[in-house]
C-alpha cells in the first residue's frame, strides 16, 4: 500500500516533468479530471438537488422557469455523462434533474404559506434521522447476512422480535439497556433459526425467511395477548437516553448554529450508534481478512472452502449479527421511539431495509444513503398532514422506497447486482 | 433425475441447488402425502406446546372450540334452526375460496421455479378494479356486470405480477424483491386511493376510509346462507373450477410443459428450444391472475366495498397461499386439502367465534400464525425429511439384500 503511493507520488512529481514544455498541461489534468463522466454527473446530480433547493423555503422561489432551467440542466450533464460511458451515475443525473423540474414544477404552484407549515428543515432532518435509524440497522444487518450468502427475507421479523423482547426484557428489569440485550438476543436466536435450516438443512432461504416472518408474527403476537393483553405495554418503560449536543448552537455563523442545534440536539444515542456502525461495517467488510472471508463465502463459497475458509461458520455468525442488527433496530423501535408495543408494530420496515439494502447495492454507505432517503420521505410524509389539502398524499408518499427499489432491481438507473452466491446452499465436500 | 436418492456411498449426492421446481418435487417424492400430513401435525403439536406451557391452558379443549368455530363439524350433525354450525362452514368455505386461488398463485409460479411472494399485491389490486368496476356501470345486466368485473381484475392482477415477470426475463431481477417491493406499492398507493380525500374514497362516508358499495348487479348471487349474512358465494365453485384449470394447464398443455421444463432446468429448457423468458412471464402472469381473481371475489361476494383493514390486513391471506401451496406440494389437490386446513383454521379463531372463556381469540389468531410458520418452516427443509426418509431406507435395505442371496 505505502509502496504504492510512494510511487504514485513520485509518478505525479515526474510527470510535469515529462510535459514541462507545455505549461498549461497541468492545467488541462484538471479540467479533464472535472470533465470525466463521473464529474460532470455529479455536478448534474447536485444540479437537480439545487432545482428543488432554489423553489423551497427559505429560498422560496416562485418563477417556475427557475427550477426548469437548473433541472434540465442537471439532466443534460447527465445525458452528456451517459454518452461518455458514464451510464450508472449518468442516468442517476439525468433522474435527479428530471425530479428537481417535476418538483420545482410542483412546488412553485402549490401555495407559499402551505409550504413553510411543510418544510421546517430542522424539524425534518431531526425526524429523518430518528425514521433512519431502524431501517439502518436492519439494512446493515441484512448486508452481512446476504454479502455471506444467505438471503434474509426475516428481517422483518427479527425486527419484531427485537421490539417486543426488548419491551419486554426493559419491563422485567427496569433496565434499557438490559432489554436492548435481551432484544438483540431474541433477534439472535430467531436468526439462529433461519441460519440453521438454510445453512445445515439447506432449505430455500427465501421460504425459511418467509417462515421466520409469520413465526415472529405468531411468537410477539401471542406473548402480546399473553402477557399485556388490552392494558397494553406499560406507560413508564425505561427510556433510551439521548445525546446532549447543545454545544453545537455555538457553530460560527449563528443560524447555521441554531439549525444544528435545533435538528440534532435531541438526537438519540441509537442513532450515533447506527452511524457509527456504518463506518465500522465498512471498515470490517472491505478492509479486514475477515470481511474478505465473509464476501468470499458469498461469491463463491466453494474457493473459499478451499483455501480453508470454514464456509459454515462464517455464515452462522453472519446471519445471527444480521438478526442481533435487526433485532437491534427494533427495540428503537420500540422502546427508543414509540415506548411501547403493538402487534406487528415494524408494519414493513423490514421490507424497507431489505430495499434500502438492495437500492445500496450491498454496501455500508450505499445503505446509509439509502435509509437517508427513505427516512427522508418517511418525516416529510406526516409533514405534509400538516396541510388539509395534502393529506392524503402522505400515504402515497409511503409507497416511494419500493418504487425506488424496483427501478433500482429494474437497471434503469445502474443494477444493483448481489452477491454471486447469495441465496444458494452450499454443500460441504 | 435418478431413481435413488441421495446419500448412497462413492456416489456424488446431486448439488442442490437444483431449479426450485427441481427441489419441489424432490420433497414430493420425500414421503409422498405423509410428509405434510407429519408436518401439519408436528405444527399443531407445537402450537398445542404454547398453548399448554405459556398460557396453562388445555390445548385439546382450545383445539376442539377451534374446530367447532370452524364449522367443519356441520357435517354429520344434526342442526335446527338458528344453526351456527353451518354459518360456520360458510365462512370457512369462503376463506377456502381466497386460500384456493391465492394458493394457486404461488404454486403456478413454483412450479416454473419462480417464488411469487407478491400474491398481496396482485390480490389488492384485484379487489381495487373489482370494486371501481363494481361501482360505476351500475345498469348493466349481474351476469355481464360480474364477469366484467371479475375479468378485469384477473387481468389486471395478472398485469401487477406481469410487471416482475417481464423485469425477470429482460433484466434477471430477482423475482421475489420485485414482487415484495410490488406489494407495498399496492398496498400503499390502495389505501390512498380509498383514503381521506382519495378518488375513491366514498364522500359519504366522512373522513372513513372506504368506497361506496358496490351495485347490486355487481354482487354475486349467494347458493348457501343469506346473503345479509354473508352466506357463501358462487365464488367457491370459480376456485374449484380454476383447480381444475390449474390442473389440466399444467399437466395438460404445451404451456403447462414449458414452464414445468423451464421450473426444472432452466438452462436445459433454454436448450430445447423453449424461450425462457417467455416462460418467466406467463407463469408470473398467470399466477397473479389467480391472485388478482381471489381478490375479486371477496369484493363481489362478500365484501361489497373496499376499506383500509381490507387493504392492508385482510390482503394478507395471499401470504397464507404461500403456506397453502408449500403444504400442498403445489398440486391441485394438495392445494385443494391445504387451503380447507388453512380456511377452518382462519375461521376457527377469528373473533367471532371462539369463546373468550375457553381460549381468547386474540391469542388463537397468533397461534394460527405461529402454526402457519412452523409448517412453512418444516415444509421448506427438504433435507431434513429426506434424511428421515434415508435413515428409514438405510435401516430396510439390508433385509433388501439379504433376500436375493
Amino acid at each position: 500500500m505505502e509502496r504504492a503511493s510512494k510511487a504514485q507520488a513520485a509518478a505525479a512529481q515526474e510527470e510535469p516533468r515529462l510535459t514541462a514544455p507545455t505549461a498549461t498541461a497541468p492545467g488541462r489534468l484538471a479540467s479533464s479530471r472535472l470533465l470525466t463522466p463521473g464529474g460532470v454527473a455529479t455536478l448534474g446530480i447536485a444540479l437537480g438537488a439545487v432545482a428543488l433547493w432554489l423553489v423551497l423555503p427559505p429560498v422560496t422561489s416562485r418563477t417556475i422557469a427557475v427550477p426548469l432551467v437548473v433541472g434540465a440542466a442537471g439532466a443534460a450533464a447527465g445525458g452528456w455523462a451517459i454518452r461518455r460511458g458514464g451510464r450508472r451515475i449518468g442516468w442517476g443525473a439525468v433522474a435527479s434533474g428530471l425530479i428537481g423540474m417535476l418538483g420545482g414544477v410542483f412546488v412553485t404552484r402549490a401555495s407559499a404559506a402551505h409550504l413553510s407549515d411543510v418544510i421546517t428543515w430542522s424539524t425534518l432532518v431531526s425526524l429523518t434521522l430518528v425514521y433512519m435509524t431502524p431501517l439502518l440497522f436492519a439494512a446493515l444487518g441484512g448486508m452481512f447476512s446476504e454479502r455471506s450468502g444467505v438471503v434474509n427475507i426475516g428481517l422483518e421479523g427479527m425486527m419484531l422480535m427485537g421490539a417486543f423482547f426488548g419491551v419486554w426484557g426493559a419491563d422485567r428489569t427496569n433496565s434499557w439497556v438490559l432489554g436492548v440485550v435481551v432484544g438483540v438476543l431474541s433477534g439472535a436466536l430467531l436468526a439462529l433459526v433461519h441460519a440453521y435450516f438454510s445453512i445445515h438443512l439447506r432449505s430455500d432461504q427465501i421460504v425459511s425467511g418467509t417462515a421466520i416472518n409469520f413465526l415472529a408474527l405468531g411468537i410477539t403476537g401471542y406473548l402480546y395477548n399473553d402477557i399485556y393483553g388490552e392494558k397494553g405495554t406499560p406507560g413508564d418503560l425505561p427510556a433510551m437516553p439521548n445525546v446532549n449536543l447543545d454545544f453545537l448552537a455555538a457553530v460560527p455563523p449563528r443560524t447555521l448554529g441554531h439549525f444544528l442545534q435545533d435538528s440534532l440536539s435531541g438526537i438519540s444515542l441509537m442513532t450515533l450508534l447506527a452511524l457509527a456502525l456504518v463506518v465500522l461495517s465498512w471498515i470490517v467488510l472491505f478492509k479486514t481478512a475477515i470481511g474478505l472471508r465473509i464476501r468470499a463465502c458469498g461469491e463463491h463459497p466453494r474457493a473459499a472452502d478451499t483455501v480453508g475458509i470454514n464456509v459454515y461458520a462464517i455464515r452462522y455468525a453472519a446471519v445471527t449479527l444480521s438478526g442481533m442488527l435487526a433485532a437491534l433496530g427494533g427495540v428503537f423501535l420500540s422502546i427508543g421511539f414509540s415506548h411501547s408495543f403493538t402487534e406487528n408494530m415494524t408494519a414493513g420496515r423490514g421490507f424497507i431495509a431489505l430495499a434500502a439494502m438492495i437500492f445500496g447495492n450491498w454496501r455500508p454507505f450505499g445503505a446509509l444513503w439509502a435509509t437517508l432517503l427513505f427516512g427522508f420521505s418517511s418525516a416529510l410524509s406526516p409533514q405534509l398532514e400538516n396541510v388539509d389539502a395534502w393529506a392524503n398524499y402522505s400515504t402515497l408518499f409511503a409507497a416511494l422506497p419500493y418504487l425506488l427499489t424496483l427501478i433500482a432491481v429494474a437497471g434503469v438507473i445502474g443494477r444493483s447486482i448481489p452477491p454471486a452466491a447469495d441465496g444458494r446452499p452450499y454443500r460441504k465436500q | 433425475m435418478s431413481e435413488r436418492l441421495p446419500p448412497t456411498e462413492g456416489r456424488p449426492e446431486p448439488e442442490l441447488p437444483l431449479g426450485l421446481a427441481a427441489r419441489l418435487e424432490l420433497w414430493q417424492r420425500a414421503g409422498g402425502v405423509v410428509t405434510p400430513l407429519l408436518t401439519t401435525i408436528f405444527a399443531f403439536f407445537m402450537g398445542g406446546l404454547v398453548v399448554l406451557v405459556i398460557s396453562g391452558k388445555n390445548p385439546l379443549n382450545t383445539y376442539r372450540e377451534i374446530f367447532t368455530g370452524s364449522g367443519i363439524n356441520w357435517f354429520g350433525s344434526y342442526c335446527s334452526y338458528p344453526c351456527t354450525s353451518s354459518g360456520n362452514l360458510q365462512q370457512t368455505l369462503i376463506q377456502f375460496t381466497a386460500l384456493v386461488l391465492t394458493g394457486l398463485a404461488v404454486a403456478f409460479a413454483f412450479r416454473c421455479g419462480l417464488f411469487n411472494i407478491g400474491g398481496q399485491g396482485q390480490y389488492i389490486v384485484g379487489t381495487v378494479v373489482a370494486v371501481q368496476i363494481g361501482v360505476s356501470f351500475s345498469s348493466l345486466p349481474t351476469a355481464v356486470h360480474v364477469l366484467l368485473a371479475a375479468a378485469a381484475a384477473t387481468l389486471a392482477g395478472a398485469l401487477w405480477a406481469g410487471i416482475a415477470g417481464i423485469l425477470k426475463a429482460t433484466v434477471g431481477a430477482h423475482e421475489v424483491i420485485s414482487t415484495i417491493m410490488l406489494n407495498w406499492i399496492a398496498l400503499w398507493v390502495a389505501s390512498y386511493l380509498i383514503g381521506f380525500g382519495g378518488p375513491m374514497q366514498d364522500p359519504a362516508a366522512g373522513p372513513v376510509p372506504v368506497t361506496k358499495e358496490i351495485a347490486s348487479s355487481a354482487k354475486l348471487p349467494v347458493v348457501w346462507g343469506s346473503q345479509l349474512l354473508q352466506g357463501l358465494h358462487v365464488g367457491l365453485f370459480v376456485a374449484l373450477a380454476a383447480l381444475v384449470v390449474y390442473w389440466i394447464v399444467l399437466g395438460r398443455t404445451t404451456l403447462g410443459y414449458e414452464v414445468r421444463a423451464v421450473g426444472f432446468n432452466a438452462e436445459a429448457a433454454r436448450y430445447g428450444g423453449i424461450s425462457v423468458s417467455r416462460s418467466y412471464f406467463l407463469a408470473m402472469a398467470i399466477s397473479g391472475a389467480f391472485a388478482g381473481l381471489a381478490g375479486s371475489l371477496d369484493i363481489l361476494g362478500w365484501q361489497y366495498r373496499l376499506d383500509l383493514t381490507s387493504v392492508q390486513t385482510y390482503s394478507q391471506i395471499a401470504f397464507i397461499g404461500i403456506a397453502v401451496a408449500l403444504l400442498g406440494r403445489n398440486t391441485a389437490v394438495g392445494v385443494f386439502f391445504a387451503a380447507l386446513l388453512f380456511g377452518a383454521l382462519k375461521t376457527g379463531t377469528s373473533t367471532r367465534n371462539l369463546d373468550p372463556t375457553v381460549f381468547k381469540p386474540e391469542l388463537a389468531n397468533n397461534l394460527t400464525q405461529l402454526i402457519q410458520g412452523l409448517v412453512v418452516l418444516f415444509v421448506g427443509a427438504d433435507v431434513l425429511i429426506l434424511s428421515l426418509w434415508n435413515v428409514r431406507r438405510k435401516l430396510r435395505l439390508p433385509q433388501r439384500k439379504r433376500s436375493p442371496a
